[in-house]
């Protein structure tokens, strides 16, 4: 049975005619809300995104109007406004839908929110690999200033905001908001240590900046649309809107799928919007938002509390598909890139690839990422290709314990997390492989097994 | 960088003991100014630098005191005491400030954990050659090794490899393999030099450091990087492989290059001078010192040193040239050309044979190009000391005033010149050689040297002790470094000897040491009263200047002097 989308940010993306053209988007109600948010106080429309609930569509599920909040507004300095737009993370495309189909919603919600904060200058900072992307945000932002959008005195009002789109280089650090900053100002991307370079306060150019996800910035628009109260009641309260949940890995259709936040469980979500799995496969795990993301076995079951006090008991298909579930778990939402693992894969393997990940993007700045990382991943790829020990597991999990929470940026968790469950929910394949490995090495022999390595 | 200011203090809570810190530092300096520097071991945080917090040494648990968000008191625990909030994860000392009632643990076993932690990565990649490493002796990650991580090592995989020997620049060579890339080098040359020559290539643990291309390190403060690398990446090209440092000997001392006077210290063995280095003065030259400062003391071991005593270019015993100095000196008409390298014990007793010979004096400025930074126009370490001590009551111009035309009419019969070179100071050669004799006081062979009657080769800074006056008058001491050569003794003495003879006393050297000297001075120098030789500090003693303030410097801004035209502008 194939549960329906319901869409809000993707609604127009995939219908028959849709083009990503200002004609197009302005026949289906385009640029309206801007006129509308043009009418409203600027401090109304952060009171309407507080109401929303609305929470960061990059990764950290951080309450959008709260960021707004922290906004450093007495300095006296430009405030800037961000769209992160590097969409890197692993098994995530959702952004590249948007600015590929819709660049318009997106150019709307980001003059919408820049007028909110009080920002004259905006940029959209893109994945360098995302080059098809940049050049559609540069027509689209072609089209909108020759129609009176963006620039000078927007439609006529005193208002004026320029859209710089600003292309990455290819480092997924650069997605993290203050290594995306220093990225933007000319520099390496070393994200900035907090405290006190919060952009809120510090941000571009040591002024007071936000940095918002390209899906959050959509959502602005329709926070605009209908009101913040209206938002906040698609989905469940602390976990507003919708979500695109962007599927891979081993379902017959993996894709793209926006639905409000905790519509379906993740049962839902693998069997009945993506076909489920393979014929003849089981269900083996599943990284729920993101490749740094902590993984979930299939045959956990959780039992906890919410936020709220309700108790919960759960298989990994009665999942909710929302933020709090998700934390509630043990993983994250994340940047909402689902990644299913059938009975055929490998988790040696797919940690090795991981790391390998994660090793090649730490910046190098801090120690604990920029040592620890490459040395999971050399000790993960050794297991793959012969060389396992079962001393590498209880390795392993110290470095990734010795890297968590001691580094400047979010990555050192990021990077570690995987490990961390990996090697404790799926021990058994990892001492089986280090005992097979070390019984082939004993006898002197090679295993017929090729790993698949990136 | 941090500005310590003592007078402000906040009550902090250390491992359970309370502390008075001073307000507004970090937690690394707020440790320090209890003398608990070690609690914290650190890499990259350096305190005349900015902040960046990349090698994660310095972790530390902090809390604060919890308080009731609608009432506003404090939380208390069952027994009274304040409920302290623990931040979840460790933070950096060198960026948390530290605030009234802040609790920090220096020793849990989660900091304990993360430096473990920290100081193993830094090791799995970095090759393990402390034995033919220079820095071996000197380096925070051989101390920290020890006192700090495992003993022994889980990496079993490859290390990485890097370029070995980088010539950063004319002095400075570069082990990349050694580099835990804390940055201090890029971030000095960036905010200190003003050379942005220095950063990282790669990425992630392939991260090198090199000079941007078709550049160099060349600047005069490049091997001020050499010093504040915690690890053998940066090494001086002239000192590396020379000799252990453990080997050297310290003595503190004090530049001679310019009137900035900064602080340093020498490292010699058996006599012989390996190195200079900065030595820490906030008030003078904060860590940092010139490239040229330190290559000073090469001049001394160079060939045409002045090495004897001589009276008409013969070598004689000491006791003979002050009989020949002492009978040319009963003369009526006799010329003293004093210098702003001389001690300020040596302006002190020049001061009294010139008036007790009635002598005509005059002293010459040195002028050079300034930096800005450490490096003055007036390229004299003691030109205030002249003034203190009344040889001078004016800035002396680059030429010779009225003793010049008095030696070019040939009515100067004895001339006494300290380290001057007379070819430079505009005198007549011919008619100097005719009717004019010479002691010279140097330690350079020149023209002087060549038309003196007697010689009495002067010491360096290294090898005698005494006190320097600086730009900012502040009266700084230097130590003897090493011994003198061929039994040489100081200026300083000699003119004592000089004294003493001509007062009709026989005595050869009167033994008087730099401790009755400075009495005497104190009594002397009313600015100095309370002055003497012992209570001279290492921080050395800044001393009231209002008498000068009309005086024209010819320093401008550097980076502890403030030139009055531009206080002026201000």
């Amino acid at each position: 049975m194939a549960i329906k989308q319901q869409r809000l940010i993707l609604k127009y993306a995939d219908q028959p005619g849709y083009t990503n053209n200002i004609e197009c988007y302005i026949k289906y109600g385009g640029y309206e809300q801007l006129k509308k948010a043009f009418k409203m106080k600027p401090e109304d429309i952060c009171k309407e995104v507080i109401d929303s609930g609305v929470r960061g569509r990059g990764g950290a599920g951080f309450p959008a109007g709260m960021k707004w909040k922290f906004l450093d507004r007495k300095s006296g300095k430009p405030i800037y406004l961000i769209c992160n737009a590097d969409e890197s993370e692993p098994g995530t495309f959702k952004d590249r839908q948007i600015i590929h189909k819709d660049p318009h919603q997106l150019i709307e919600g980001m003059l919408c929110a820049a007028y909110a904060i009080g920002a004259k200058l905006a940029f959209i900072y893109i994945r360098g690999e995302f080059f098809e992307g940049y050049k559609i945000l540069e027509k689209a932002i072609e089209e909108a200033r020759s129609r009176g959008f963006l620039g000078d005195k927007i439609l006529g009002s005193d208002y004026s905001c320029d859209i710089i789109v600003h292309r990455g280089a290819g480092a997924y650090i650069c997605g993290e908001e203050t290594g995306l900053i220093e990225s933007l100002e000319g520099k390496r991307a070393n994200p900035r240590i907090k405290p006190p370079y919060f952009p809120a306060a510090l941000g571009l150019y040591q002024c007071p900046t936000i940095v918002n996800n390209v899906e959050t910035l959509c959502d602005v628009k329709h926070i605009i649309e209908m009101g913040g109260k209206a938002f906040s009641k698609i989905g469940t309260p602390g976990n507003t809107g919708t979500r695109i949940w962007c599927v891979s890995g081993h379902v017959k259709n993996p894709g793209y799928y926006e639905f409000p936040c905790a519509a379906i469980t993740l049962g839902q979500l693998i069997y009945d919007v993506c076909g489920g799995l393979l014929p003849g496969r089981k269900l083996k795990a599943v990284i729920p938002g993101g490749s740094s993301s902590k993984i979930l076995r299939a045959d956990e079951r959780f039992e906890g509390k919410l936020k709220d006090g309700t108790s919960f008991d759960w298989g990994i298909e009665d999942i909710p598909m929302d933020f709090d579930s998700l934390a509630a778990v043990g993983s994250m939402s994340g940047s909402g890139g689902v990644i299913i693992m059938d009975d055929t894969t490998d988790m040696v393997e797919a940690l090795a690839n991981i790391n390998y990940f994660y090793a090649h993007e730490s910046c190098g700045q801090c120690t604990p990422c920029r040592e620890g990382v490459p040395w999971m991943k050399k000790i993960t790829t050794r297991m793959c290709n012969g060389g396992a020990r079962e001393e590498d597991i209880g390795l392993l999990t110290d470095i990734a314990d010795q890297i968590a929470g001691r580094t400047i940026c979010a990555f050192g968790e990021a990077a570690s997390w995987p490990v961390q469950s990996f090697v404790s929910k799926f021990k058994d394949e990892f001492v089986a492989k280090a005992k097979e490995q070390s019984l082939l090495r004993e006898k002197g022999e090679v295993s017929n097994q090729k790993p698949t390595l990136i | 960088m941090i500005e310590v200011n003592i007078t402000d203090t906040i009550t902090i809570n250390v491992d359970g003991n309370l502390a008075q810190v001073p307000k507004g530092v970090n937690v690394i300096e707020a440790m320090r100014s209890v003398g608990k520097e070690k609690a914290i071991p650190h890499y990259c945080y350096h305190p005349k630098l900015s902040i960046v917090g990349n090698c994660r040494m310095c972790l530390v648990e902090v809390g604060s005191p919890l308080k009731d968000r609608e009432s506003g008191h404090p939380i208390l625990e069952d027994n009274g005491d304040p409920k302290i909030g623990w931040i979840p994860k460790p933070v950096i000392g060198c960026s948390t400030i530290v605030s009234e009632g802040m609790h920090i643990r220096t020793n849990s076993a989660t900091v304990v954990e993360s430096r473990n932690g920290v100081t193993e990565f830094l090791l799995i990649n970095h090759p393990l050659d402390c034995p033919i490493c220079d820095q071996a002796g000197e380096c925070r990650l051989q101390e920290f090794s020890a006192e700090h991580g495992r003993g022994f090592s889980r990496f079993k995989e490859d290390k990485n490899v890097k370029p070995k020997r980088t010539r950063l620049g004319p002095r400075v060579t570069l082990d990349d393999e050694r580099c835990i890339l804390c940055s201090r080098c890029i971030r000095f040359s960036q905010e200190i030099a003003k050379d942005d020559v220095l950063g990282f290539i790669d990425r992630g643990t392939y991260s090198t450091l090199t000079c941007y291309p078709g550049k160099e390190l060349d600047n005069n403060y490049s091997l001020n990087t050499v010093d504040i690398c915690p690890v053998g990446a940066l090494t001086s090209t002239d000192f590396r492989f020379k000799m252990r440092v453990w080997f050297l000997k310290r003595t503190k001392s004090i530049c001679t290059e310019s009137s900035v006077g900064s602080n340093t210290e020498i490292w010699s063995r058996e006599g012989k001078i390996y190195r200079i280095t900065p030595r820490r003065n906030d008030a003078v030259n904060d860590t940092w010192m010139t490239d040229s400062g330190r290559n000073l003391f090469k001049a001394f071991e160079s060939k045409d040193r002045l090495n004897s005593y001589t009276v008409d270019s013969v070598k004689k015993k000491l006791d003979d040239a002050l009989v020949a100095t002492a009978s040319l000196l009963n003369s009526n008409s006799i010329g003293v050309i004093g210098s702003p390298f001389s001690s300020f014990e040596e302006q002190f007793l020049l001061k009294k044979l010139v008036d007790h010979l009635k002598a005509d004096y005059e002293m010459i400025q040195h002028h050079g190009e300034g930096d800005g930074l450490l490096l003055s126009e007036d390229r004299s370490p003691n030109l205030r000391g002249a003034l203190i001590n009344g040889l001078i009551d004016a800035i002396p111009g680059n030429e010779l005033g009225a003793l010049r035309n008095k030696i070019n009419q040939g009515e100067i019969e004895t001339l006494i010149v300290f380290n001057e070179d007379i070819e430079t100071l505009g005198i007549k050669l011919d008619t100097l050689k005719e009717t004019t004799q010479i002691i010279y006081f140097g330690s350079v062979d020149n023209t002087t040297a060549k038309y003196s009657k007697v010689i009495f080769p002067s010491l360096s800074v290294f090898e005698k002790e005494g006190t320097f006056v600086n730009q900012n008058f502040r009266l700084q001491k230097f130590d003897q470094a090493i011994p003198a050569p061929n039994g040489l003794v100081a200026d300083r003495t000699i003119l004592e000897c000089l004294l003493l003879r001509l007062k009709g006393s026989d005595s050869p050297n009167p033994g008087m040491d730099i401790q009755t000297l400075w009495s005497e001075i104190s009594e002397h120098i009313p600015l100095l009263s309370i002055v003497n030789w012992s209570n001279i500090t290492e921080e050395g003693v800044p001393l009231e200047s209002s008498d000068w303030s009309k005086l024209n410097f010819i320093e401008s801004d550097n980076l502890k002097y403030k030139s009055k035209i531009s206080l002026e502008v201000v």
